[in-house]
């Protein structure tokens, strides 16, 4: 990455979009608990004060409310963290927002180890997965700051519940800032190894792509932010040409976008999938990248799962 | 402290927020008040939901009949006085809105749809039936007139403050009418929605717990006491009307006075759960079986004796 890199956390392009889109729509509401600051939904807040509903330290309350909102005709959009919005408050998410299809849409933030410091308490590592359970959920995870913003203003469009999983620290812009749901992006080709990666690893895997094609060894890198439903015609090319697919995300290794990926290629293109993951470990406080650097998600890690499932290839 | 949405926003306009429009004065809807012959016409359409109730289930051969029979009193005011309603369009914008948060007296919701045309009656006899509309619990997607889907307990009042939030943004005049049970007062939710509804002052928010004091495990006082209700819901910043359950003009004249009131307001509604049923009356065991054919005529013998059936 050169010096005119552009960095922006998913979680501030999350609160321009929202500006933006509150100009646009008057039916857009937004619900926080009581993160506003964190998430970014202050800036909406500000702008639009009457739209705004901060339903405290009460989150579970906060999905119903916002059930409401859509049963009275509102666009929803609710947001804290994702350790909250999956876990605390999932049942009232599947039950009341998922199951009647309203349109509510999830927006959460500090998914992941990259929390930091906060520590394990505070780092979601299993919201794919329970989010991805849930029929008819949509499961987005943005790589970056421009796709976030796009993926919020597709979500629009998305009849029905939406999940979006962003975070808290800065992250390089790498995409082109489109979305379109259901589809994903092919940001690098080769025919050696593809890596599909979703959130920040996807950065990592271009740069593990790098050294590798100075080795000699070209892969292709897929942009899966799409997790839900998955781009299964752009998966199952990777798949053929390839013929090895590593996976990579900052979540646990059960459920998360690796599972997603092997239970289709298993059924429809059969290769060796190795995922990079966090190996079924809670997290811990610490440096954003030394919290990478522990749980093995560093673009070295990538590096050797492509060798070993080119290797299982045989 | 109570603040109402419009003191809410003027305050963070003086703050310097960007200029909102103000809905204009908006205010509940309020029924007219009720007339000897609308009482009788009332307590015959309670009756007839609890036979609709007794024979559903029966045919169902699963369900709740306990804490359906508890609200019919309840119920039938909201949809045969109260409410105003478009039975040939369930979606009409300005209906009142009914939020059965007691999700498993789904029944009786059904038979009241029924009895206000928005499906045919002969339809109650597909309750909890593969492919039927008429789910096990409430489905807003399948059955006409439901507004919400609920049956997990402790969510429903969050979706009717919601709901009433939305309302009052629009300045709407129709209401939100919430039908909790007391056990479900047990979940923690139900009070954190208690709370948003005071903190918001939502004048169109009308709760009515159906306190029939029983829940599956027992007496709701021996597994996990809910009371003082009254006192609770006051310090939580609501309207409180304590009434007898089953008096027709009790329940109407406490509704009317919940539609006038500033802020939220809830019934307190004493029932006897099962009522109206001499063997199901204050037993727990009714909460969630079935009665038998014979047990069914039985039931029906007591809510319309000699009657006509059907």
């Amino acid at each position: 990455m050169g010096d005119t890199q552009v960095f922006e956390a998913t979680r501030d392009a999350y609160g321009r979009a929202l500006v933006e889109l509150g100009a646009l729509r008057d039916d857009l509401v937004v619900l926080d608990a009581d993160l506003s600051g964190s998430t970014r939904t202050k800036k909406f807040a500000d702008q639009y004060p009457d739209r705004f509903f901060n339903a405290g330290i009460a989150e579970q309350n906060m999905m119903n409310m916002a059930a409401g909102l859509a049963l009275a005709g509102k666009v929803a959009f609710a947001s804290t963290f994702a350790i909250f919005a999956t876990g605390r408050a999932w049942e009232q998410v599947r039950n009341t927002i998922a199951y009647p299809r309203l349109p509510v849409k999830i927006i959460a933030t500090h998914a992941g180890l990259t929390v930091g410091a906060d520590g394990a308490s505070h780092q979601a590592l299993e919201d794919i997965a329970v989010m991805r359970a849930i029929p008819g959920m949509h499961v987005i995870v943005p790589a970056d700051g421009a796709e976030a913003e796009a993926a919020i203003k597709a979500s629009l469009d998305i009849e029905g519940p939406v999940y979006i999983r962003l975070g808290r620290a800065k992250v390089p812009t790498i995409t082109d800032g489109e979305f379109v749901p259901g589809r994903g992006s092919t940001l690098a080709n080769g025919d050696d190894v593809a890596i599909v990666a979703c959130g920040i690893m996807v950065a990592r895997a271009l740069e593990a792509a790098d050294r590798m094609r100075e080795r000699g060894i070209n892969c292709r890198v897929i942009n899966m932010s799409a997790v839900k439903p998955l781009d299964e015609d752009l998966l199952l090319r990777a798949a053929r040409s390839c013929e090895a697919v590593v996976t990579a995300e900052e979540h646990n290794v059960i459920g998360g976008l690796g599972s997603a990926v092997a239970e289709f290629l298993g059924a429809n293109c059969p290769v060796p999938v190795l995922p990079v993951a966090v190996k079924d470990r809670f997290g811990q406080s610490g440096d954003p990248d030394a919290l990478l650097e522990y749980y093995g998600l560093m673009p070295n890690d990538i590096e050797a799962a492509c060798v070993r499932a080119m290797q299982m290839r045989g | 402290m109570k603040i109402s949405l419009r003191d809410y926003r003027d305050s963070r306009e003086v703050m310097g927020s960007a200029g909102v429009e103000n809905p204009p004065g908006f205010r509940m809807r309020i029924s007219p008040s009720l007339t000897a012959d609308r009482q009788k016409t009332l307590q015959d359409h309670a009756t007839r939901l609890r036979c609709d109730v007794i024979n559903a289930l029966a045919e169902a051969g699963s369900g709740h009949p306990g804490g359906s029979l508890s609200c019919a009193d309840i119920v039938a005011t909201l949809f045969f006085d109260v409410m105003e309603l478009d039975p040939e369009n369930a979606r009409w914008p300005d209906r009142d809105r009914f939020i059965l948060a007691k999700g498993h007296a789904a029944p009786l919701l059904y038979a009241a749809l029924a009895g206000r045309g928005f499906f045919s009656r002969d339809e109650l006899g597909t309750l909890r039936k593969l492919s039927s509309r008429l789910q096990g619990h409430p489905d807003m997607r399948k059955t006409p007139g439901v507004e919400a889907s609920t049956g997990s307990l402790g969510q429903g009042l969050s979706i009717a403050v919601g709901l009433a939030l939305g309302g009052q943004l629009d300045g709407a005049a129709w209401g939100v009418y919430a039908l909790l049970g007391d056990g479900e007062l047990q979940e923690g939710q139900v009070w954190e929605a208690a709370m948003a509804a005071a903190h918001y002052g939502l004048d169109n928010l009308v709760a009515i717990v159906d306190n029939n004091g029983l829940q599956i495990d027992g007496p709701i006082a021996e597994v996990m006491a809910p009371e003082p209700l009254a006192d609770k819901w006051r310090a939580f910043g609501w309207n409180v009307f304590e009434i007898d359950g089953h008096d027709i003009w009790a329940i109407h004249g406490a509704l009317v006075e919940a539609q006038g009131a500033t802020g939220p307001a809830v019934l307190i509604a004493r029932t006897v759960k099962g009522k109206g049923v001499s063997f199901m009356e204050g037993e727990c065991d009714w909460h969630g079986k079935a009665p038998s054919q014979e047990e069914c005529h039985v039931a029906l013998e007591d809510l319309i004796g000699g009657e006509a059936r059907g």
